[in-house]
């Protein structure tokens, strides 16, 4: 296939505007899902198009293929390119104490609700390689909450819960990070979190005492649990509208009343069936309690 | 078919030619407007708040799945990539385009693959070369390709480098940019199917 010299990486499709079919390219991604769904098990049939397909893209062209229908032949008959695929398709960037104004919000708002409560439940759905997890273990800790906490940190992909486990994250970010924790209303000094170790910041293990990392899919999985606080940020905007009101199904099954559930900060539960159930506690912040 | 969508992307004196750009459009303009600024990953929503001080049309910042309403401005917000999905927008914090997150050319690129020729870019002044590659993936859909005149811009490698991508484009003035937009907008369908054949 000739390069399309002027597509940028992922964007796909040949660069000749009269050949490019989107209603056929849409029939070849919709039965490539299918078929991986049917074969492999991996249900990606509801994820959002637009950010599946500049991810089928990239695999495309790395390939050297010219079709989603060349992509599926290799993907069905050859387990190593699902493989592959399945890392493309799993977008897990992600950062300690992202959004600092959500934690200290965190802080201001949520905790002294859960200082009323005997014991703690915590579900962090889509933690992907546990930065999000360890960050709220450290503010728990901060807050004298941590000995009655339980986290259960779940996400689709294997690969990253077990560097979720390990704690090992890149030294380079640590000044990054730092700023964050300070933001985000940290009250000690960062680096006492972490050693340098194994060629990066190795975090204290304790913080994931009472931590249970385990896969769970949102998708095709049911609750396991109730929580008093639910945490899925930047999970869902991978998902269609269908699914993603299906899973706040799930979210709010497996909450108790009262509970906290949290969003990433540009999602919203407007227009989901359950946006009644739920007040929003300190806008602009996605901190939602489930109030009926 | 007439046109459907603009995408507007710009960096390095973006918020200058932004203000001065949408104070040209009519309250009435009838295509919504996917914008991406470069700017720091955490300055949150003051973008949209100087530019709705500065225009007659809605300007908000971009949520996941939010609809695409006629004459309102989305401002891509910081630290997402937001994607044009047909009839609505869709975020993503996968890792920076070029360095960018928000990248222009990610949002200019669903774009055209969403809205083929109905889609009309428009690179800005800015500082480095995001944008390019999405605007030529625009014009290679058939969509239309503007180009703020370099000489006009604060910093005028961005749209150098968009012209040099896409030497079809329209280059305008920027006080010409909103005329321009405007009458796109209400270029009447026949002319354009005319012109795609
Ligand atoms: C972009 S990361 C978000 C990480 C973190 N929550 C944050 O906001 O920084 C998205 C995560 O969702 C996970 N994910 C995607 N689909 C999933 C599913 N069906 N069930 C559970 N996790 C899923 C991915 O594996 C990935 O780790």
């Amino acid at each position: 296939m000739a390069v399309p010299i002027a597509a940028g990486p992922g964007t796909g499709g040949d660069l000749d505007g009269q050949s490019f079919k989107p209603d056929l390219e849409r029939i070849e991604i919709e039965l490539l899902l299918e078929g991986i769904f049917r074969h492999y098990g991996f249900d990606f049939r509801s994820y959002a198009y637009a950010s599946i397909r500049r991810r089928l893209w990239k695999r495309i062209e790395e390939e050297g293929l010219s079709s989603v229908s060349a992509l599926q032949e290799k993907v069905l008959h050859e387990p190593e390119m699902m493989e592959k695929l399945l890392l493309d398709l799993s977008i897990n960037v992600t950062a300690m104490f992202r959004d600092p104004g959500f934690y200290q919000t965190f802080r201001e708002h949520v905790v002294p609700l859960l200082r009323t409560y005997p014991f703690i439940r915590i579900w962090h759905a889509g933690c992907s390689t546990g930065e999000e997890v360890y960050s709220m273990a450290i503010l728990l800790r901060e807050e004298g909450l941590y000995e009655r906490a339980r986290i259960y940190a779940t996400d689709i992909n294997e690969v990253v819960l077990q560097r979720a486990k390990a704690g090992i994250f890149p030294l380079e970010r640590m000044q990054e990070y730092t700023e964050n924790y300070i933001r985000a209303g940290g009250k000690r000094s960062f680096s006492e979190y972490y050693t340098a170790k194994y060629g990066g910041a190795l975090f204290d293990q304790s913080l994931t005492k009472n931590v249970v990392f385990s896969q769970h899919n949102l998708v095709t999985d049911r609750s396991f649990s109730e929580f008093n606080v639910i945490l899925c940020r930047n999970v869902l905007i991978y998902f269609d509208k269908t699914l993603q009101s299906k899973v706040h199904g799930l979210f709010y099954d497996s909450l108790a009343m009262f509970g906290v559930l949290v969003l990433g900060s540009k999602e919203t539960l407007r227009f989901m069936a359950h946006e009644d159930c739920y007040q929003q506690i300190a806008p602009p912040e996605k901190i939602f309690r489930k109030v009926r | 078919m007439s046109y459907s969508i603009v995408a507007m992307g710009t960096s390095w004196g973006g918020l200058a030619a932004l203000t001065k750009l949408l104070a040209g459009l009519p309250a009435d303009f009838r295509l919504p407007v996917v914008l991406v600024q470069h700017r720091g990953k955490d300055s949150e929503g003051l973008l949209g708040e100087l530019l709705q001080d500065a225009t007659p049309l809605q300007v908000c910042e971009a949520e996941d799945k939010v609809s695409l309403t006629p004459g309102v401005v989305y401002v891509a917000p910081a630290n997402y990539h937001v994607l044009i999905e047909q009839g609505y927008l869709s975020l993503s914090i996968e890792e920076p385009v070029r360095f960018s997150r928000p990248s222009i050319d990610v949002m200019f690129a669903s774009a055209a693959d969403t809205y083929l020729s109905a889609t009309i870019g428009v690179v800005l002044t800015g500082a480095n070369e995001d944008g390019s590659r999405g605007l030529a993936q625009i014009a290679a859909r058939g969509g239309k390709a503007l180009v703020q005149d370099p000489k006009t811009a604060e910093i005028p490698i961005m749209p150098s480098a968009a012209i040099k991508a896409v030497p079809s484009a329209e280059v305008l003035p920027l006080e010409r940019l909103a005329p321009r937009l405007l009458e796109l907008s209400q270029e009447p369908t026949s002319a354009r199917v005319r012109r795609a054949v």
